[in-house]
């Protein structure tokens, strides 16, 4: 058993998808803690805060006021500070123009909204395993591109 | 007659812990996360005794020697991939050898701290082998296969496929394309 704690953030401006990730994410044998933005723009100003604890783990909706989610990738990765984080993409889309240009942006993974709950539990879980070895092993990070 | 409390974990955790630790003559102070900073250390009987002390309660403590065996399990498995003359080898007794403990025991501690199996590690260690082979060199999949030991391509991209969620082409296909974006965003 291990004691650290995933830091993970989600920002998507659908309660009940919020919700229901918070729910999935509590029930997996991974420790984590998880934030949750309405848009891109309280995500970023949360990033930008002094001495902030930076999460191990974004996920982003696409579709958002505001801010959407690929302007928060593109502004992450422009900036020196946050551009190490590991991102994760969490849309509806299916299109593959949007996933490769995700990917082109900087994206780690692409996890298409599950139309259920045991899906989304299992997503989840798979990403938080293989997000915990990028994290412990020297594993290359500039070649993570997960798709699921 | 029935009384209901309120607790705050962490609160009665703490004061266990500080209880317990005053115990012993040593400054400490405590961190979040079950983090226990002790200035100068303890013998190896009083943490035997501070261990024995704080079981009851539900408290271990954790013992980095599984961390690092785990380190070392990791490097040896990368040794392993990298040493061509290896190949051969079935990597439990490898592994059993070189660290000298029994598979089965390095197994469970491995399992038990990374939340995975020396299996899946030593897929996505080789699949990662492979993604770096894509990208620096002009080798075809079949000389990728080969050199990563696979008994075939289709089992390369079969677990490739698995691990990433991509093929290798398609793989290849944006990590080309984005070096080329990360060169000049604006085309």
């Amino acid at each position: 058993m291990s004691t650290k704690l995933l830091n993970i953030a989600l920002a998507d401006d659908d309660e009940d998808d919020r919700m229901l990730f918070s729910e999935a994410i509590e029930d997996i044998s991974i420790r984590t803690k998880l934030s949750l933005f309405n848009h891109g723009q309280e995500l970023m100003d949360y990033l930008n805060l002094p001495n902030v604890i930076l999460p191990n783990l974004i996920f982003l909706d696409l579709n958002m006021p505001i801010k959407n989610g690929m302007q928060c990738l593109k502004e992450i990765r422009q900036n020196p500070d946050l551009k190490d984080l590991c991102i994760a993409i969490y849309s509806t889309s299916s299109s593959e123009r949007d996933i490769e240009e995700t990917f082109l942006n900087g994206a780690n993974i692409y996890l298409n909204k599950p139309n259920n709950f045991g899906k989304l539990q299992d997503s989840v879980e798979r990403i938080l395993q293989l997000n915990w070895q990028y994290h412990t092993s020297n594993l290359n990070k500039d070649t993570f591109l997960f798709r699921i | 007659m029935i009384l209901f409390v309120k607790y705050d974990f962490n609160k009665a955790c703490e004061t266990l812990l500080k209880e317990h630790l005053d115990a012993y003559d040593v400054s400490y102070t405590l961190g979040s996360l079950g983090e226990v900073r002790i200035k100068g250390s303890l013998s190896e009987e009083q943490r035997k005794s501070l261990a024995g002390s704080l079981k009851r309660y539900g408290i271990e403590i954790l013992d980095d020697q599984k961390i690092t065996l785990v380190e070392r399990i990791k490097n040896a498995i990368d040794d392993l991939l990298k040493n061509k003359e290896l190949k051969s080898v079935k990597v439990s007794s490898y592994l059993a050898d070189t660290l000298n403990y029994s598979y089965p025991h390095l197994s469970s501690v491995f399992s038990e701290s990374t939340y995975t199996s020396i299996e899946n590690y030593i897929i996505l260690r080789k699949v990662d082998f492979a993604k770096e082979l894509i990208c620096n060199t002009d080798l075809t999949l079949t000389e990728i296969a080969f050199q990563l030991n696979y008994s075939s391509v289709a089992h390369l991209s079969g677990q490739f496929k698995k691990t990433t969620g991509l093929t290798p082409s398609s793989f290849q296909r944006i990590m080309k394309k984005k070096m080329n974006y990360t060169v000049n965003p604006n085309t």
